[in-house]
Protein backbone atom coordinates (compact mmCIF):
# COMPACT_ATOMS: atom_id res chain seq x y z
CA UNK A 1 0.00 0.00 0.00
CA UNK A 2 1.15 3.58 -0.48
CA UNK A 3 1.39 6.61 1.54
CA UNK A 4 1.40 9.99 0.58
CA UNK A 5 3.23 10.27 4.35
CA UNK A 6 6.84 9.88 5.12
CA UNK A 7 5.81 8.47 8.34
CA UNK A 8 2.30 7.31 8.92
CA UNK A 9 1.00 5.37 11.82
CA UNK A 10 -2.66 3.65 11.66
CA UNK A 11 -4.13 2.30 15.04
CA UNK A 12 -1.13 0.64 16.34
CA UNK A 13 -1.07 -1.09 20.12
CA UNK A 14 1.75 -2.14 21.43
CA UNK A 15 1.05 -4.09 25.31
CA UNK A 16 3.27 -5.57 27.77
CA UNK A 17 1.97 -8.06 29.66
CA UNK A 18 -1.07 -6.32 31.14
CA UNK A 19 0.27 -2.84 30.43
CA UNK A 20 -0.46 -1.02 27.43
CA UNK A 21 2.39 1.62 26.20
CA UNK A 22 0.95 2.44 22.94
CA UNK A 23 -2.95 2.61 22.70
CA UNK A 24 -4.38 2.96 19.43
CA UNK A 25 -2.07 5.88 18.06
CA UNK A 26 -2.29 7.22 14.99
CA UNK A 27 -0.63 9.81 13.47
CA UNK A 28 0.75 11.06 9.98
CA UNK A 29 4.25 13.46 9.04
CA UNK A 30 4.78 14.78 5.50
CA UNK A 31 7.82 14.07 3.39
CA UNK A 32 10.04 16.72 4.46
CA UNK A 33 8.52 17.85 7.62
CA UNK A 34 10.20 18.52 11.25
CA UNK A 35 7.90 16.75 13.25
CA UNK A 36 8.30 16.55 17.91
CA UNK A 37 7.17 14.28 19.96
CA UNK A 38 6.32 15.31 23.42
CA UNK A 39 4.98 12.95 26.64
CA UNK A 40 5.96 12.65 29.97
CA UNK A 41 8.40 9.71 30.97
CA UNK A 42 7.13 6.76 29.83
CA UNK A 43 4.22 8.26 27.70
CA UNK A 44 5.17 5.78 24.86
CA UNK A 45 7.45 8.12 22.86
CA UNK A 46 10.18 5.13 22.49
CA UNK A 47 8.02 2.26 22.28
CA UNK A 48 6.98 4.37 19.12
CA UNK A 49 10.18 5.06 17.70
CA UNK A 50 11.25 1.44 18.29
CA UNK A 51 8.28 0.31 16.62
CA UNK A 52 8.88 2.51 13.47
CA UNK A 53 12.18 1.54 13.68
CA UNK A 54 11.78 -2.53 13.10
CA UNK A 55 13.00 -2.60 16.64
CA UNK A 56 9.95 -4.26 18.51
CA UNK A 57 6.85 -5.51 16.84
CA UNK A 58 3.32 -3.71 17.56
CA UNK A 59 0.85 -5.82 19.13
CA UNK A 60 -1.71 -4.73 16.21
CA UNK A 61 -1.89 -2.02 13.99
CA UNK A 62 0.40 -0.97 10.90
CA UNK A 63 3.36 1.41 10.25
CA UNK A 64 4.36 2.86 7.17
CA UNK A 65 7.75 4.85 6.32
CA UNK A 66 7.77 5.62 2.82
CA UNK A 67 4.94 4.01 2.01
CA UNK A 68 6.60 0.51 3.59
CA UNK A 69 4.88 -1.80 6.17
CA UNK A 70 7.54 -1.17 8.28
CA UNK A 71 6.23 -5.49 10.18
CA UNK A 72 5.82 -7.30 6.67
CA UNK A 73 8.66 -5.60 4.52
CA UNK A 74 11.48 -4.65 7.03
CA UNK A 75 14.49 -4.22 4.73
CA UNK A 76 12.62 -1.37 2.51
CA UNK A 77 11.48 0.02 5.88
CA UNK A 78 15.52 0.16 7.14
CA UNK A 79 16.41 1.49 3.76
CA UNK A 80 14.42 4.30 4.66
CA UNK A 81 15.77 5.77 7.34
CA UNK A 82 18.46 7.10 10.60
CA UNK A 83 18.44 6.90 13.55
CA UNK A 84 20.23 8.52 16.63
CA UNK A 85 19.60 6.61 19.87
CA UNK A 86 18.28 7.33 23.35
CA UNK A 87 20.60 4.72 25.21
CA UNK A 88 24.25 4.53 23.76
CA UNK A 89 24.90 1.95 21.49
CA UNK A 90 28.80 2.21 20.54
CA UNK A 91 31.27 -0.36 20.73
CA UNK A 92 34.01 0.46 23.21
CA UNK A 93 36.58 -1.30 21.92
CA UNK A 94 36.83 0.70 18.55
CA UNK A 95 37.98 3.98 18.34
CA UNK A 96 35.81 6.86 17.91
CA UNK A 97 37.04 6.69 13.66
CA UNK A 98 36.40 3.12 13.34
CA UNK A 99 32.93 3.89 15.33
CA UNK A 100 32.17 6.17 12.36
CA UNK A 101 33.61 3.91 9.61
CA UNK A 102 31.75 0.49 10.82
CA UNK A 103 28.52 2.83 10.50
CA UNK A 104 29.36 4.55 7.26
CA UNK A 105 30.05 1.00 5.60
CA UNK A 106 27.02 -0.88 7.39
CA UNK A 107 24.85 1.88 6.47
CA UNK A 108 25.81 2.37 2.52
CA UNK A 109 27.48 5.53 2.38
CA UNK A 110 29.26 5.77 -0.88
CA UNK A 111 33.01 4.70 -0.35
CA UNK A 112 34.60 7.63 -1.91
CA UNK A 113 32.56 9.96 0.18
CA UNK A 114 33.24 8.31 3.80
CA UNK A 115 36.94 9.98 4.73
CA UNK A 116 35.15 13.32 3.77
CA UNK A 117 32.18 13.16 5.64
CA UNK A 118 32.94 11.94 8.96
CA UNK A 119 35.75 13.84 9.08
CA UNK A 120 33.47 16.92 8.34
CA UNK A 121 30.72 15.18 11.25
CA UNK A 122 33.54 14.80 13.93
CA UNK A 123 34.76 18.17 13.43
CA UNK A 124 31.51 18.88 13.86
CA UNK A 125 30.99 17.83 16.91
CA UNK A 126 35.00 18.65 17.83
CA UNK A 127 36.32 15.19 18.67
CA UNK A 128 38.42 14.82 15.25
CA UNK A 129 41.36 15.40 17.60
CA UNK A 130 40.55 12.61 19.26
CA UNK A 131 39.18 10.30 16.50
CA UNK A 132 42.15 7.55 17.18
CA UNK A 133 41.34 7.30 21.02
CA UNK A 134 39.24 4.01 22.38
CA UNK A 135 35.42 5.18 22.76
CA UNK A 136 36.08 3.45 26.12
CA UNK A 137 38.11 5.69 27.31
CA UNK A 138 35.37 9.10 26.24
CA UNK A 139 33.76 10.83 28.48
CA UNK A 140 29.49 10.78 28.73
CA UNK A 141 29.58 13.75 26.83
CA UNK A 142 31.49 12.89 24.03
CA UNK A 143 29.98 10.07 23.83
CA UNK A 144 26.75 11.58 23.39
CA UNK A 145 28.55 14.01 20.20
CA UNK A 146 29.96 11.09 18.56
CA UNK A 147 26.41 9.34 18.45
CA UNK A 148 25.65 12.36 17.11
CA UNK A 149 27.68 12.62 14.46
CA UNK A 150 27.71 9.19 13.57
CA UNK A 151 23.75 9.28 13.40
CA UNK A 152 23.83 12.02 10.75
CA UNK A 153 26.61 10.21 8.84
CA UNK A 154 24.29 8.96 6.13
CA UNK A 155 21.84 10.65 4.55
CA UNK A 156 18.36 8.57 5.08
CA UNK A 157 14.85 10.04 4.21
CA UNK A 158 13.80 9.86 7.70
CA UNK A 159 15.43 10.92 10.66
CA UNK A 160 15.04 9.97 13.89
CA UNK A 161 16.75 11.35 16.74
CA UNK A 162 15.29 9.76 20.43
CA UNK A 163 16.09 12.71 23.19
CA UNK A 164 18.94 13.35 20.79
CA UNK A 165 19.70 16.49 23.59
CA UNK A 166 19.92 14.39 26.62
CA UNK A 167 23.30 15.66 28.11
CA UNK A 168 25.11 17.94 25.96
CA UNK A 169 25.76 21.13 26.53
CA UNK A 170 23.97 24.39 24.85
CA UNK A 171 26.61 24.53 22.15
CA UNK A 172 26.28 21.34 21.13
CA UNK A 173 22.56 20.89 21.23
CA UNK A 174 22.85 24.40 19.05
CA UNK A 175 25.14 23.00 16.43
CA UNK A 176 23.42 19.69 16.31
CA UNK A 177 19.21 21.53 15.72
CA UNK A 178 21.40 23.95 13.16
CA UNK A 179 22.45 20.45 11.07
CA UNK A 180 19.26 19.07 11.25
CA UNK A 181 17.72 22.29 10.27
CA UNK A 182 19.58 22.28 7.14
CA UNK A 183 19.59 18.56 6.50
CA UNK A 184 15.00 19.29 6.86
CA UNK A 185 15.52 22.04 4.22
CA UNK A 186 18.56 20.85 2.34
CA UNK A 187 17.70 17.63 1.33
CA UNK A 188 14.25 17.40 2.21
CA UNK A 189 14.77 15.27 4.95
CA UNK A 190 11.72 14.35 7.08
CA UNK A 191 12.88 14.44 10.89
CA UNK A 192 10.97 13.13 13.86
CA UNK A 193 12.37 14.00 17.35
CA UNK A 194 11.42 13.42 20.74
CA UNK A 195 12.55 15.56 23.56
CA UNK A 196 11.76 17.16 26.79
CA UNK A 197 12.89 20.00 26.28
CA UNK A 198 10.19 22.19 25.22
CA UNK A 199 11.75 25.01 23.97
CA UNK A 200 13.75 22.92 21.44
CA UNK A 201 10.33 21.75 20.60
CA UNK A 202 9.10 24.73 19.89
CA UNK A 203 12.09 26.40 17.83
CA UNK A 204 12.81 23.52 15.82
CA UNK A 205 9.64 21.53 14.84
CA UNK A 206 6.70 22.45 12.30
CA UNK A 207 4.53 20.61 14.09
CA UNK A 208 4.30 19.10 17.53
CA UNK A 209 2.26 15.85 19.01
CA UNK A 210 1.61 15.45 23.02
CA UNK A 211 1.44 11.78 23.87
CA UNK A 212 0.61 10.70 27.26
CA UNK A 213 -0.93 7.21 28.26
CA UNK A 214 0.02 5.82 24.68
CA UNK A 215 -2.05 7.91 22.83
CA UNK A 216 -1.72 11.66 21.15
CA UNK A 217 -4.14 14.33 23.72
CA UNK A 218 -3.14 17.04 20.82
CA UNK A 219 -1.16 17.78 17.73
CA UNK A 220 -0.30 20.82 15.78
CA UNK A 221 2.00 24.22 16.07
CA UNK A 222 3.14 25.80 18.86
CA UNK A 223 -0.05 28.66 18.24
CA UNK A 224 -2.28 25.76 18.13
CA UNK A 225 -1.85 24.08 21.17
CA UNK A 226 -1.66 27.37 22.91
CA UNK A 227 -4.69 28.08 21.62
CA UNK A 228 -6.65 25.04 21.98
CA UNK A 229 -5.42 25.01 25.59
CA UNK A 230 -6.39 28.79 26.35
CA UNK A 231 -2.53 28.95 27.58
CA UNK A 232 -0.21 31.46 26.42
CA UNK A 233 3.13 29.54 25.92
CA UNK A 234 3.93 25.98 25.00
CA UNK A 235 5.33 24.56 28.44
CA UNK A 236 1.41 25.81 30.17
CA UNK A 237 -0.32 23.95 26.92
CA UNK A 238 1.89 20.90 27.65
CA UNK A 239 1.37 20.84 31.64
CA UNK A 240 -2.49 21.55 31.10
CA UNK A 241 -2.73 18.70 28.20
CA UNK A 242 -0.38 15.68 30.71
CA UNK A 243 -0.70 16.76 34.24
CA UNK A 244 1.48 17.83 36.84
CA UNK A 245 2.06 14.23 38.43
CA UNK A 246 5.28 12.44 38.10
CA UNK A 247 5.75 9.99 36.55
CA UNK A 248 8.19 6.98 36.17
CA UNK A 249 9.21 4.61 34.14
CA UNK A 250 10.66 1.03 33.88
CA UNK A 251 13.75 0.31 34.22
CA UNK A 252 15.25 -0.94 30.61
CA UNK A 253 15.93 -4.11 32.47
CA UNK A 254 11.80 -4.57 32.16
CA UNK A 255 11.81 -6.77 29.12
CA UNK A 256 14.50 -4.10 27.89
CA UNK A 257 11.60 -1.67 27.23
CA UNK A 258 10.41 1.85 28.50
CA UNK A 259 6.68 1.20 30.31
CA UNK A 260 5.35 3.49 32.14
CA UNK A 261 3.89 3.11 35.58
CA UNK A 262 2.55 5.77 36.80
CA UNK A 263 3.04 7.81 40.53
CA UNK A 264 0.50 10.56 41.29
CA UNK A 265 1.66 13.15 43.50
CA UNK A 266 1.69 16.81 42.80
CA UNK A 267 -1.31 16.31 39.91
CA UNK A 268 -4.03 16.15 43.05
CA UNK A 269 -2.82 19.34 45.20
CA UNK B 1 29.91 -8.22 0.82
CA UNK B 2 31.74 -5.12 2.32
CA UNK B 3 29.06 -5.09 5.11
CA UNK B 4 30.11 -8.89 5.45
CA UNK B 5 33.67 -7.44 5.77
CA UNK B 6 33.24 -4.87 8.36
CA UNK B 7 31.27 -6.84 10.89
CA UNK B 8 34.03 -9.47 10.74
CA UNK B 9 36.79 -6.42 10.83
CA UNK B 10 35.06 -5.20 14.10
CA UNK B 11 34.92 -8.95 15.74
CA UNK B 12 38.37 -9.44 14.95
CA UNK B 13 39.37 -5.75 15.94
CA UNK B 14 37.67 -6.46 19.68
CA UNK B 15 39.26 -9.79 19.74
CA UNK B 16 42.54 -9.18 18.80
CA UNK B 17 42.38 -5.96 21.51
CA UNK B 18 41.48 -7.82 24.53
CA UNK B 19 44.04 -10.28 25.46
CA UNK B 20 42.82 -11.43 28.39
CA UNK B 21 40.16 -13.10 25.91
CA UNK B 22 42.89 -15.21 24.23
CA UNK B 23 44.25 -16.34 27.16
CA UNK B 24 41.56 -16.80 28.72
CA UNK B 25 39.75 -19.14 26.30
CA UNK B 26 42.93 -21.11 25.57
CA UNK B 27 43.81 -21.11 29.35
CA UNK B 28 40.84 -24.14 29.90
CA UNK B 29 42.04 -26.54 27.48
CA UNK B 30 45.64 -26.41 28.09
CA UNK B 31 44.78 -27.07 31.26
CA UNK B 32 42.63 -30.60 30.78
CA UNK B 33 45.33 -31.31 28.39
CA UNK B 34 47.93 -30.84 31.33
CA UNK B 35 45.72 -32.38 34.40
CA UNK B 36 44.17 -34.73 32.30
CA UNK B 37 46.84 -35.83 29.50
CA UNK B 38 49.72 -36.34 32.43
CA UNK B 39 47.49 -37.27 35.15
CA UNK B 40 45.30 -39.83 33.45
CA UNK B 41 48.16 -40.77 30.56
CA UNK B 42 49.78 -43.82 32.79
CA UNK B 43 46.40 -45.47 33.91
CA UNK B 44 45.02 -45.18 30.54
CA UNK B 45 48.26 -46.71 28.97
CA UNK B 46 47.69 -49.47 31.93
CA UNK B 47 44.39 -50.42 30.24
CA UNK B 48 45.82 -50.98 27.22
CA UNK B 49 44.63 -48.05 25.41
CA UNK B 50 47.72 -46.73 24.10
CA UNK B 51 49.23 -43.06 24.82
CA UNK B 52 46.34 -41.13 25.88
CA UNK B 53 47.57 -37.43 25.04
CA UNK B 54 47.46 -38.65 21.44
CA UNK B 55 43.95 -40.08 22.29
CA UNK B 56 42.96 -37.09 24.31
CA UNK B 57 44.34 -34.00 21.70
CA UNK B 58 41.23 -34.27 19.06
CA UNK B 59 38.92 -33.89 22.14
CA UNK B 60 40.72 -31.22 23.54
CA UNK B 61 40.15 -29.30 20.09
CA UNK B 62 36.99 -29.83 19.56
CA UNK B 63 36.37 -28.06 22.88
CA UNK B 64 38.28 -25.53 22.32
CA UNK B 65 35.58 -25.45 19.56
CA UNK B 66 32.40 -25.63 21.80
CA UNK B 67 33.24 -23.37 24.28
CA UNK B 68 34.96 -20.12 22.17
CA UNK B 69 32.08 -20.64 19.67
CA UNK B 70 29.48 -20.85 22.46
CA UNK B 71 31.30 -18.32 24.24
CA UNK B 72 31.33 -16.09 21.30
CA UNK B 73 27.75 -16.26 21.70
CA UNK B 74 28.17 -14.06 24.86
CA UNK B 75 29.03 -11.14 22.47
CA UNK B 76 25.92 -11.23 21.68
CA UNK B 77 24.72 -10.74 24.59
CA UNK B 78 26.92 -7.78 25.41
CA UNK B 79 26.27 -5.99 22.15
CA UNK B 80 22.34 -5.89 23.34
CA UNK B 81 23.12 -5.01 27.03
CA UNK B 82 25.48 -2.33 25.94
CA UNK B 83 23.33 -1.41 22.70
CA UNK B 84 25.41 -2.07 19.83
CA UNK B 85 23.41 -4.74 18.91
CA UNK B 86 20.36 -1.74 17.86
CA UNK B 87 23.04 -0.20 15.34
CA UNK B 88 23.45 -3.76 13.20
CA UNK B 89 19.86 -4.64 13.68
CA UNK B 90 18.55 -1.28 12.23
CA UNK B 91 21.22 -0.97 9.26
CA UNK B 92 19.70 -1.42 6.27
CA UNK B 93 21.32 -5.08 5.64
CA UNK B 94 19.23 -7.82 6.28
CA UNK B 95 19.63 -9.78 9.44
CA UNK B 96 20.89 -12.87 7.46
CA UNK B 97 24.19 -10.74 6.49
CA UNK B 98 24.34 -9.51 10.06
CA UNK B 99 24.58 -12.71 11.85
CA UNK B 100 27.12 -14.07 8.63
CA UNK B 101 29.62 -11.08 9.49
CA UNK B 102 29.11 -11.63 12.98
CA UNK B 103 29.35 -15.24 13.04
CA UNK B 104 31.98 -15.45 10.44
CA UNK B 105 34.33 -13.14 13.30
CA UNK B 106 33.34 -16.01 15.85
CA UNK B 107 34.40 -19.04 13.40
CA UNK B 108 37.89 -16.92 12.53
CA UNK B 109 38.46 -16.95 16.09
CA UNK B 110 37.36 -20.14 16.88
CA UNK B 111 39.96 -21.39 14.04
CA UNK B 112 42.48 -19.52 15.90
CA UNK B 113 42.33 -20.87 19.58
CA UNK B 114 42.01 -24.69 17.90
CA UNK B 115 45.08 -23.92 16.30
CA UNK B 116 46.89 -22.28 19.18
CA UNK B 117 46.07 -25.43 21.17
CA UNK B 118 47.63 -27.61 18.61
CA UNK B 119 50.35 -25.86 18.52
CA UNK B 120 50.64 -26.34 22.21
CA UNK B 121 49.80 -29.87 22.52
CA UNK B 122 52.30 -30.40 19.82
CA UNK B 123 54.75 -29.16 21.94
CA UNK B 124 53.80 -31.57 24.84
CA UNK B 125 54.68 -34.34 22.51
CA UNK B 126 51.24 -34.91 20.16
CA UNK B 127 52.33 -36.18 17.18
CA UNK B 128 49.78 -36.07 14.05
CA UNK B 129 49.91 -39.93 12.47
CA UNK B 130 49.06 -38.76 8.78
CA UNK B 131 50.56 -35.33 7.93
CA UNK B 132 48.84 -35.58 4.31
CA UNK B 133 45.01 -36.21 6.20
CA UNK B 134 46.06 -32.64 8.40
CA UNK B 135 44.17 -30.58 5.69
CA UNK B 136 40.64 -32.54 5.91
CA UNK B 137 41.33 -32.05 9.47
CA UNK B 138 41.55 -28.76 9.33
CA UNK B 139 38.37 -28.41 7.07
CA UNK B 140 36.83 -30.33 9.99
CA UNK B 141 37.67 -27.57 12.35
CA UNK B 142 36.33 -24.83 9.94
CA UNK B 143 32.94 -26.92 9.41
CA UNK B 144 32.88 -27.65 13.47
CA UNK B 145 33.37 -24.22 14.29
CA UNK B 146 30.99 -22.80 12.13
CA UNK B 147 28.53 -25.30 13.43
CA UNK B 148 29.44 -24.42 16.62
CA UNK B 149 29.49 -20.56 16.50
CA UNK B 150 26.06 -20.47 15.07
CA UNK B 151 24.84 -22.76 17.89
CA UNK B 152 26.28 -20.27 20.12
CA UNK B 153 24.49 -17.37 18.57
CA UNK B 154 21.16 -19.07 17.92
CA UNK B 155 21.56 -19.37 21.91
CA UNK B 156 22.53 -16.29 22.75
CA UNK B 157 19.60 -14.88 20.78
CA UNK B 158 17.15 -16.79 23.08
CA UNK B 159 18.52 -15.60 26.45
CA UNK B 160 17.57 -12.22 28.00
CA UNK B 161 21.16 -11.91 30.44
CA UNK B 162 23.96 -13.58 31.54
CA UNK B 163 22.24 -15.85 34.23
CA UNK B 164 20.07 -17.28 31.22
CA UNK B 165 23.51 -17.75 29.53
CA UNK B 166 25.17 -19.53 32.52
CA UNK B 167 22.18 -21.59 32.77
CA UNK B 168 22.85 -23.01 29.56
CA UNK B 169 26.20 -23.54 30.13
CA UNK B 170 25.78 -25.42 33.29
CA UNK B 171 23.17 -28.07 31.76
CA UNK B 172 23.86 -28.20 28.09
CA UNK B 173 27.57 -27.04 26.81
CA UNK B 174 28.97 -29.36 29.90
CA UNK B 175 26.75 -32.18 29.72
CA UNK B 176 27.33 -32.15 26.05
CA UNK B 177 31.22 -32.29 26.68
CA UNK B 178 31.45 -34.79 29.46
CA UNK B 179 28.98 -36.81 27.22
CA UNK B 180 30.62 -36.87 24.19
CA UNK B 181 33.69 -38.85 22.99
CA UNK B 182 36.07 -36.39 23.68
CA UNK B 183 37.75 -37.54 26.87
CA UNK B 184 37.42 -41.67 27.09
CA UNK B 185 37.05 -44.07 24.31
CA UNK B 186 33.79 -45.62 23.99
CA UNK B 187 34.80 -49.55 23.89
CA UNK B 188 33.70 -50.70 26.91
CA UNK B 189 31.74 -47.84 28.54
CA UNK B 190 28.50 -48.84 30.00
CA UNK B 191 25.31 -49.22 27.60
CA UNK B 192 23.35 -46.17 29.23
CA UNK B 193 26.70 -44.02 28.14
CA UNK B 194 27.20 -45.88 25.35
CA UNK B 195 23.92 -44.37 24.18
CA UNK B 196 24.02 -41.07 25.63
CA UNK B 197 27.49 -40.61 23.79
CA UNK B 198 26.45 -41.71 20.31
CA UNK B 199 23.39 -39.32 20.19
CA UNK B 200 25.59 -36.95 20.94
CA UNK B 201 26.83 -35.02 17.68
CA UNK B 202 30.19 -33.75 18.94
CA UNK B 203 31.04 -37.54 19.40
CA UNK B 204 30.80 -37.49 15.78
CA UNK B 205 32.75 -34.34 15.47
CA UNK B 206 35.55 -35.59 17.79
CA UNK B 207 35.55 -39.24 16.17
CA UNK B 208 36.33 -37.74 12.57
CA UNK B 209 39.39 -35.50 13.75
CA UNK B 210 40.56 -38.23 15.95
CA UNK B 211 40.59 -40.17 12.24
CA UNK B 212 42.34 -37.47 10.54
CA UNK B 213 44.99 -36.86 13.05
CA UNK B 214 45.63 -40.54 14.87
CA UNK B 215 43.72 -42.51 12.32
CA UNK B 216 41.43 -44.24 15.18
CA UNK B 217 37.37 -43.87 14.60
CA UNK B 218 34.74 -45.13 16.46
CA UNK B 219 32.01 -44.62 14.08
CA UNK B 220 33.62 -44.49 10.51
CA UNK B 221 34.65 -41.27 8.79
CA UNK B 222 31.61 -41.63 6.37
CA UNK B 223 29.23 -41.50 9.35
CA UNK B 224 30.73 -38.63 11.09
CA UNK B 225 31.07 -36.62 8.02
CA UNK B 226 27.16 -37.08 7.58
CA UNK B 227 26.57 -35.94 11.22
CA UNK B 228 29.06 -33.31 10.89
CA UNK B 229 27.37 -31.90 7.97
CA UNK B 230 23.76 -32.21 9.01
CA UNK B 231 24.44 -30.61 12.68
CA UNK B 232 26.32 -27.35 10.22
CA UNK B 233 22.47 -27.19 8.54
CA UNK B 234 20.70 -27.88 11.66
CA UNK B 235 22.81 -24.78 13.51
CA UNK B 236 23.08 -22.58 10.98
CA UNK B 237 18.76 -22.60 10.38
CA UNK B 238 18.74 -22.45 14.37
CA UNK B 239 20.59 -19.55 14.26
CA UNK B 240 18.90 -17.26 11.74
CA UNK B 241 15.85 -18.51 12.57
CA UNK B 242 16.21 -17.15 16.60
CA UNK B 243 18.58 -13.86 15.10
CA UNK B 244 15.72 -13.18 13.08
CA UNK B 245 13.19 -13.03 16.02
CA UNK B 246 15.48 -10.46 18.28
CA UNK B 247 13.70 -7.22 19.16
CA UNK B 248 15.92 -5.00 21.34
Amino acid sequence: MTSKYAVEVRGVVKTFGSIKAVDNLSFAIKPGEIFAFLGPNGAGKSTTIKMLTTMLRPTSGQLLLNGHDVTKDQASARKSFGIVFQDPALEEELTAYENMLFHAVLYGVPKKEQPKRIEELMQLVDLWERRDSLVRTYSGGMRRRLEIARGLLHHPKILFLDEPTLGLDTQTRNILWDYVKKLSQNEGMTIFFTTHYLDEAEQVAQRIAIIDYGKIVAEGTTEQLTKQTKTKTLEQAYLKLTGEGIRDELSEDFNGLNVRSVMRTGGQR
Amino acid sequence: MSEIYILWWRQMKRYLRTRSRIFGTIGQPVLFLLALGYGLGAVFEQAGQGDYLQFLVPGIILQTLLFSGVFWGIQILFDKRFGFLKEMLVAPVPRVKILLGNALGGTTISIIQAIMVFIVAFAFGFRPQSWALLPLAFLIIVVLSLTLTSFGAGLASMVEDFQGFQAINNFLIFPLFFLSSALYPLTNVPKVLEVLTSINPLSYGVDALRYTTIQQTHFGLGKDLIVIAVALVVCVVFAVNRFNRIQV
